[in-house]
């Protein structure tokens, strides 16, 4: 009798646990509530193409022996966008550099960043003598690929450096010399020899290629056909990744989703996001840009809300650090998107650190930060109610 | 006469093996090499013995899963003789995955001089924690290995050296010690594909059975305590330099020492019907301070193991067979210690627990069911990814 009740009991259990395996497995979070994963209606070879990028970005770790270094910050790309969200002050980096526009007179030791780490036995860099600096957030990377094909003509409508329309927001393109291996695209406008850059902290980055090689270079120490010199040395040695990998990369920043906002139909967030409109925020923090052609369908031609105008905008003397990139000037930075503002937290550490250098720790620090173009704004804001102030972060907190 | 001794331990062995354990036994962790069912054929002069472990694996991590699969986790041979009186041989051939890793885990000669005085070498197990010295799966009611004792400390972790152990007994008591000095780790500790400090990478040198990369010898040894009635404790020590600090003759960078501790305890209470074990590991690790504070300069971790036996008796025949209820805790932290930049906690720890059920239809064989949850959280803290896995397999001695 006992050898059945064995039996029984041991295959209840075998049962219990083969037909409970969706009641006891953990399940996935809302699309809405994470960063990562691809734009919908990819084709199969471009989801094959976009989890090698996925792997070479988040499980890839550089080490000393395939390349890291020897100075480098970090030793992945996922280490500093954890979730492909933004990063943490941990991660934060250095540029150091100029003042003015007329180039980085400190390339030769070291420049534009700071190296501050170091395989053992070798010294990381310090701040040259002279050199002025900024420490920069890495941002989050989702909906990359849609903000990467807004033609230079539309962020050239939005343009206005003499602020001819007097609201007094302005709001400039960067003007630069392409990088030697970089080629301008079907909507690229040139201007006396130089093009729109977009990307980074002063959009001083012309495409997701050249923000791509840079940071393997510069954050990780990893020399590529793009960019072959040591960080070090400064020596043209062998690429120490492929190209073959620096296109799965860039694909796979092309081809995350943007982030979805959560619970837009909510009064409060609408009230919210008619608020921000009203008092001035919508004039930089764009809603809706859109796309150009693509040859990958679900980025072709598409109205998007990334709450951003690609442009560089004087800030005002609080978040001016001396220190600039290409054409912009040290107190402009270029208008972060807004979209997965919400979602800070979840790659931050449960924490915001938002603005450039990660010094606010609040959505309502970030806005009090604001200066210059974006001082009217800011003195709405302050003349707001507590419930209209609630509601706005209300709708910043769902994108 | 050795020889005699393991046949006779062999046939003991097999009908008092696996949970609960008996803590009557005079016998401590530093035993469990020994204490393995062998078999001799005629009057060959070596007797082979061995296990295996298989398993199918269903896992989910934050409902996202690869699907079903099978695993032939290993196969370990092992082979033993007495060469002359008091000098004994035993070897450990571990084929991992298949074929796919081969290792030698234990290779090493003892020479009984005193019973508080027996001199090994070769390739021996590190005397660290309680669950590298005694860690054949049909020993366990747990499919995988506790976390703490493969990601902390790497079980298994044995080395080339050479070192003493001994055993004194009073009454209900049983007083043990291990000392070896072996070779150690490597610079892959800080430097690895899990970018994090790992003991686990730094034991994976192809060429350390041969070449010390500090060139310094390590340190590891054990006490261990055993009362017939409460049950073991042991605490052991492990301490060396990693790195290669040295090449050609030329100093290129400070030596490097890692230390680690650990403490562990297993008992059995109610007629050996409910049993515990746990273990406590702690890792110190130097690391430059111009080097990532991704690779931590603490590490901590502990399981506790807790085991009942609710059926014992006869089944399908065999005469002692045994069901028994598992649960098990863990809990790592690969990076105990401070941001710089903020001052707040680095993260990057795992908690868990496995429930789970073994039938024993002999004490040398095992069928498991465990289901595993564990909620692992990066470096910054950001919120967990949750892991759930459902595993049936097998284990036995053979």
């Amino acid at each position: 009798m006992k050898k059945y009740f064995v039996l029984g009991l041991f295959l209840f259990i075998s049962s219990f646990l083969y037909y409970s395996c969706k009641k006891i497995m953990p399940v996935a979070p809302k699309t809405d509530e994470v960063l990562d994963g691809p734009v919908e209606d990819l084709n199969a070879a471009q989801k094959i193409q976009f989890l090698k990028g996925d792997a070479e970005f988040n499980d890839k770790v550089f080490t000393s022996e395939n390349g890291l270094g020897p100075l480098f910050v970090a030793t992945s790309c996922g280490s500093c966008h954890a979730g492909d969200g933004k990063g943490h002050p941990f991660t934060t980096l250095t540029r150091f550099g100029q003042k003015d526009s007329t180039g980085n007179k400190f390339m030769d030791k070291g420049g534009p960043q700071l190296q501050n780490r170091a395989l053992p036995g070798y010294t990381p860099e310090k701040i040259p003598g002279g050199a002025s600096s900024a420490k920069f957030t890495p941002p989050a990377n989702t909906g990359l690929g849609f903000l990467e094909l807004v033609s230079d003509s539309d962020l050239l409508s939005m343009a206005d450096p003499e602020d001819l329309d007097g609201d007094g927001i302005s709001g400039v393109p960067n003007w630069k010399v392409l990088a030697s291996y970089l080629t301008p695209g079907p909507n690229s406008i040139s201007r006396n020899g130089k093009y729109i850059h977009r990307f980074g902290k002063k959009a001083a980055a012309f495409s997701l290629l050249h923000q791509t090689v840079n940071a393997y270079n510069q954050d990780m120490g990893i020399t590529s056909f793009f960019e072959p010199k040591d960080v070090l040395s400064g020596l043209v040695i062998d690429p120490e990744v492929s190209t073959h990998t620096v296109n799965n990369v860039v694909f796979y920043l092309q081809t995350l989703k943007a982030p979805l906002q959560r619970d837009p139909q909510n009064s409060e967030v609408q009230n919210g996001k008619n608020i921000f409109i009203s008092i001035g925020c919508e004039n930089c923090h764009r809603e809706s840009l859109k796309t150009g052609n693509s040859t990958v369908a679900a980025l072709s031609n598409k109205v998007f809300h990334p709450y951003t105008d690609l442009l560089l905008h004087d800030m005002g003397n609080d978040l001016d650090d001396s220190y600039t990139e290409g054409n912009a000037k040290t107190g402009e930075w270029r208008t972060p998107p807004l979209w997965g503002l919400g979602l800070s937290p979840i790659s931050q550490g449960g924490q915001f650190f938002l603005l450039h250098d990660g010094r606010a720790k609040s959505i309502k620090e970030a806005i009090l930060f604001h200066g210059g173009e974006g001082k009217k704004s800011k003195e709405k804001f302050q003349s707001l109610s507590q419930s209209e102030i609630n509601d706005l972060l209300r709708f910043l907190n769902s994108l | 006469m050795g020889l005699a001794f393991f046949h006779a331990s062999a046939q003991l062995d097999t009908t008092t093996m696996g949970q609960p354990s008996d803590t009557s036994l005079k016998k401590l962790n530093m035993d469990a090499v020994y204490s393995r069912p062998f078999l001799s054929l005629g009057k060959m002069p070596v007797a082979i013995g061995g296990y295996l472990e298989a398993n199918t694996r269903y896992e989910n991590t934050n409902g996202i899963s690869e699907g079903f699969s099978f695993q032939f986790r290993r196969m370990t041979i092992f082979l033993s003789s007495t060469i002359a009186k008091k000098i004994r041989f035993l070897s450990e051939i571990e084929f991992e995955d298949g074929a796919k890793e081969i290792n030698l885990e234990y290779s090493a000669i003892n020479l009984e001089l005193n019973p508080l005085l027996n001199l090994q070498g070769g390739i021996i197990l590190n005397p660290i924690g309680g669950f590298n010295q005694n860690h054949d799966g049909p020993r366990w009611d747990f499919i995988d290995r506790p976390l703490s004792a493969v990601t902390i400390l790497p079980a298994t972790l044995s080395n080339v050296g050479i070192g003493f152990h001994g055993k004194y007994f009073i009454k209900d008591w049983v007083l043990g010690y291990e000392t070896y000095l072996t070779n150690g780790f490597g610079e892959k500790i800080i430097s690895n594909a899990q970018n994090r400090t790992s003991l686990q990478a730094g034991k994976s040198n192809p060429g350390k059975f041969e070449e010390s990369q500090s060139g310094l010898p390590m340190f590891t040894g054990k006490v261990a305590l055993r009362n017939r009635k409460v049950g073991e404790a042991g605490f052991s020590y492990m301490n060396g330099v990693y790195n290669q600090w040295r090449k050609d003759g030329l100093v290129v960078e400070n030596k490097r020492e890692l230390k680690v501790f650990s403490v562990d305890f297993n008992s059995s209470f109610l007629n050996n019907k409910i049993s515990v074990n746990s273990e406590v590991v702690k890792v110190l690790v130097e690391i430059p301070e111009t080097y990532s504070q991704i690779f931590g300069k603490e590490q901590l971790g502990f399981f506790v193991d807790l085991t009942g036996t609710v059926f014992q008796g006869q089944v399908f025949g065999w005469e002692k067979a045994k069901f028994n209820l598992a649960l098990r805790f863990n809990y790592v932290d690969y990076n105990v210690g401070k941001f710089k930049e903020t001052g707040g906690n680095i993260s990057d720890h795992v908690w868990g627990f496995v429930p789970g059920v073994a039938f024993r239809p002999v004490g040398s064989s095992v069928f498991r069911i465990n289901y595993s949850f564990s909620q692992s959280t990066d470096l910054l803290g950001n919120p967990p990814s949750k892991t759930g896995t459902i595993q049936v397999g097998i284990s036995s001695y053979f």
